[in-house]
């Protein structure tokens, strides 16, 4: 994020004041902790208390005490440990930033939640005023230069730890997040998680555990992999936020596809949720049960690959005439496929023409699973835990999820990948080289649109009907923007971005009619501060950042020291 | 250098982009272990004929022969795969690709893991820089340096014939040298080139057969020794009256 900035004389000046400053705010704010942020109990998880904060109130402590002891480090560690910078001072500055935005979004919460204003009580314009002078403050610091702790020498057993941590807070942050039901605890949960993540990629830390945790992929993915699996069993038999995890799978592997598409290849798709729709149909129209419009019911696993496949063949019919011309036509064309796909789906219900999806009712009974005498509709008690109906589908879609995923990675490793790339980079260079841009653009579009096939298949399951109107354009668009926000072509991106994007509109249920005002505020906000996405891939982080000096500084870093980093190292003493 | 063996063979080749005609009936050859350069103006043809050759446009009518074999209708990437290699105009390098990447990129035709191994050291053998920046992305580069990077990035493919377009284009006179010298170290090495320039001087110099090329038809031909003598390059190319 790119504000003004102070000129160095006047922050060198002013810098030990403020540094007093910013440690009394960081104070102010824990003990506002302790006093009621408002007047009735309805709002947030009640806040009314004196001396018995809330948990979110516990959080804004906890948070408020970070701040004074990431300045007090940059007293003691100017510059990090020996050769390794530590960014103390950027972390106390999006700290400070963060608490700003958490305590205008509490106060906006109590007020929306309350009626006015004028329920916010003493203690939340406390912490408010104190976030306020605390994120002046820390604009007068002087800032280091780029955090480098990522290149640490960590022991394994510290990594694997950090990993435990890691899948522990994530496992906590689902858990509570998806538990909220009142909007304005969620929001501002969200927004917490939001500032911690932004704090620890300012100070280096983020950078130091991506690097930690990239020397132990395997245990780390086996981590994540089976805490997502143990998530059911923090539910405690409910079903209701079991269906909401269900959807959001379905909707990240969905995503996933998509990202080859976009991400990798470059593709604009306006029209991918079609593929996914074809999928659902496929699977609805043989499920064997009396809406069915096929009178065969073949084995799940052979439905899963059909329905994918019916999507590849439609993915290689759209793409072959369209493939070879540039990127504005291919929009507006996968657009209009999109289109067509609802209209066939709506019109095929047999007035004439043959009765594939009985029109706009669609196909309304596709019955459970059953597989291996597993039977998907029914509640089975495991270890004394129930696990429902949506819980027996979310260890389904979990699975083909992580199935996605390494196919996704494996071909973003591979030769493969590397010439969607090139394509994507430069067209005409890459066929120079000798890639056959022609054939890997194919290659692109079926294999997600058979990712996206597959997704539908089960998904027409979960969702008990199938019906044309849940696959139009506003779902597709959704799901580029999780691609695209999240991060083209990362994978965690993706994961956050379809997350956040099915998760938002479950619990915020009163923004309702105003969701795609608020999905497209998001949306210029995110371009215009962070185009390359929540998650970004070093390849396009130096996209949308080719005149970034810290960027630049941080990449010659790879290459020893620099006489730019001491400059700024300089300065900041 | 006793006998010499065509390797490319082009056969009154026309090409248009939709009614101008660019290349208007070229017939040229080049024999194996050659440098040959293709002289001439800006607009003479000259990017456009190795176009055609290396399969990035389509030939209006002619042929074009490579290694007793008939290229003209292949696709651009099988002709790669068949040895000749196309460092393109502009050098076009991926510059938010790491060097190591843009290389590995050259060998997209290639199969033979221990053979790319092997040229990915030949590249950084014969341009250290690249080496010591591998992991660095490419548009941080200098011009000269980039140019090291097309030319590194072509050889992966392992060409028996390598086609550089203008590899001296905005470059130092320095860095120019070194890529001139770096062109005879390849000759030295087996690999047949067919170098587009503009500088006369230093590209007639190296090439053991020159064509100039002016709008579009072949106007001379002949060793580069006798052309760099030849009056009318003098006086057209090389600034003489």
């Amino acid at each position: 994020m790119s504000l003004p900035g102070i000129p160095v004389a006047i922050r060198r000046r002013y810098g030990p004041v403020a540094r007093i400053v910013t440690i009394a705010c960081g104070v102010i704010i824990a003990a506002s902790a302790y006093l009621p942020w408002a007047y009735g109990s309805d709002a947030l998880d009640n806040v009314t208390y004196v001396g018995g904060p809330s948990f979110i109130q516990f959080i804004a402590l906890g948070m408020g005490l970070v701040l004074p002891a990431l300045v007090v480090c940059s007293i003691r560690w100017p510059a990090g440990f020996g050769r390794t910078r530590v960014g103390w001072i950027r972390g106390a500055r999006a700290l400070a930033t963060g608490l700003l935005i958490i305590f205008v979004v509490i106060a906006g919460a109590i007020s929306v939640q309350l009626g006015g204003t004028i329920n916010i009580n003493y203690g939340a314009w406390v912490g408010l005023a104190a976030a306020l002078i605390g994120f002046v403050a820390t604009r007068f610091l002087v800032q280091e230069g780029a955090p480098t702790v990522n290149r640490l020498k960590t022991p394994g057993w510290l990594s694997i730890l950090a990993i435990a941590v890691v899948m522990l807070v994530m496992l906590f942050v689902a858990y509570y997040a998806l538990d909220q039901s009142n909007p304005g605890t969620f929001v501002t949960f969200i927004v917490y998680t939001g500032v911690g993540v932004a704090v620890l990629l300012r100070t280096g830390a983020l950078g130091w555990l991506t690097a930690a945790t990239g020397a132990h992929r395997r245990v780390m993915l086996l981590a994540a992999f089976l805490v997502a699996f143990l998530f059911p069993f923090t539910q405690g038999g409910s079903d209701a936020n079991m269906s909401i995890a269900a959807q959001v799978l379905v909707f990240a592997a969905t995503a996933m596809g998509l990202n080859i598409v976009v991400g990798l290849a470059g593709l604009l798709d306006l029209g991918y949720i079609a593929f996914l729709g074809s999928g659902a149909f496929v699977a609805a129209m043989l499920s064997g049960t009396a809406m069915a419009t096929f009178d065969v019911h073949p084995p799940f696993i052979v439905t899963m690959l059909l329905s994918g496949c019916v999507a590849a063949t439609l993915g290689l019919v759209i793409g072959s005439p369209t493939l070879r011309v540039s990127g504005d036509y291919l929009a507006i064309i996968t657009l209009a496929f999109g289109e067509i796909f609802r209209l066939s789906m709506n019109n095929l219900d047999g007035s004439d023409g043959p009765d594939l999806t009985h029109g706009s009712r669609g196909i309304s009974d596709t019955g459970d699973l059953n597989l291996f005498g597993f039977d998907f509709g029914a509640t089975h008690t495991i270890a004394g835990i129930e696990i429902g109906r949506f819980a027996n589908y979310y260890f389904i879609l979990l699975i083909w999820l992580a199935i996605v995923i390494l196919i996704f990675s494996r071909l973003n490793n591979s030769r493969i990948g590397r010439g969607w790339v090139a394509i994507r980079e430069d067209e005409k260079a890459a066929e120079a080289m000798g890639v056959n841009v022609f054939g890997l653009k194919l290659l692109a579009f079926a294999s997600g649109a058979f990712l996206a096939g597959v997704a539908g298949s089960i998904k027409a399951h979960v969702d008990i009907s199938v019906t044309p109107d849940s696959y139009v354009f506003l779902q597709s668009s959704f799901l580029l923007a999780a691609v695209v926000l999240g991060g083209m072509g990362t994978v965690l991106g993706v994961l956050i971005g379809a997350t956040l994007l099915q998760l938002m509109p479950e619990k915020l249920r009163f923004v309702n009619e105003y969701r795609l005002m608020f999905f497209g505020l998001l949306l210029v906000v995110m371009m215009r501060f962070r185009p390359e996405g929540i998650i970004a891939s070093e390849r396009r982080q130096l996209e949308f950042h080719d005149e970034d000096e810290e960027l630049a500084e941080r990449l010659d870093d790879n290459l020893g020291p620099s006489t730019g980093a001491v400059a700024v190292e300089g300065a900041s003493r | 250098m006793d006998r010499w063996v065509e390797m490319l063979e082009i056969k009154d080749l026309k090409v248009a982009y939709g009614r101008v005609r660019a290349v208007k009936g070229v017939s040229f050859t080049v024999e194996e272990g050659q440098i040959v350069c293709l002289l001439g103006t800006n607009g003479a043809g000259k990017t456009t004929t190795l176009k055609t050759i290396s399969g990035l446009l389509r030939a209006e009518s002619g042929e074009i022969w490579f290694d007793g074999r008939r290229i003209d209708a292949q696709p651009a990437h099988e002709i790669v795969g068949l040895g000749l290699a196309h460092s393109p105009e502009g050098r076009r390098i991926f510059p938010r690709l790491t060097v190591e990447d843009n290389l590995r990129l050259g060998a997209f035709a290639r199969k033979d893991k221990a053979g790319i191994a092997k040229d990915l050291q030949r590249a950084y053998g014969l341009f250290p820089v690249l080496y010591e920046r591998r992991a660095q992305p490419a548009g941080t580069f200098s011009g000269g340096e980039q140019q090291m990077l097309a030319i590194g990035r072509s050889l992966l493919s392992h060409p028996r014939l390598l086609m550089l377009d203008e590899p001296s284009m905005g470059l130092s006179p320095l860095m120019m040298q070194r890529i001139m010298t770096t062109i005879a170290e390849l000759q030295q090495e087996g690999v047949t080139i067919l170098l587009v320039e503009q500088n006369a001087q230093a590209a007639l110099s190296l090439a053991d057969y020159g064509y100039v090329l002016e709008t579009g038809v072949i106007t001379l031909e002949n060793t580069g020794r006798a052309l760099l003598s030849d009056e009318r390059v003098r006086k057209a190319y090389l600034g003489e009256d």
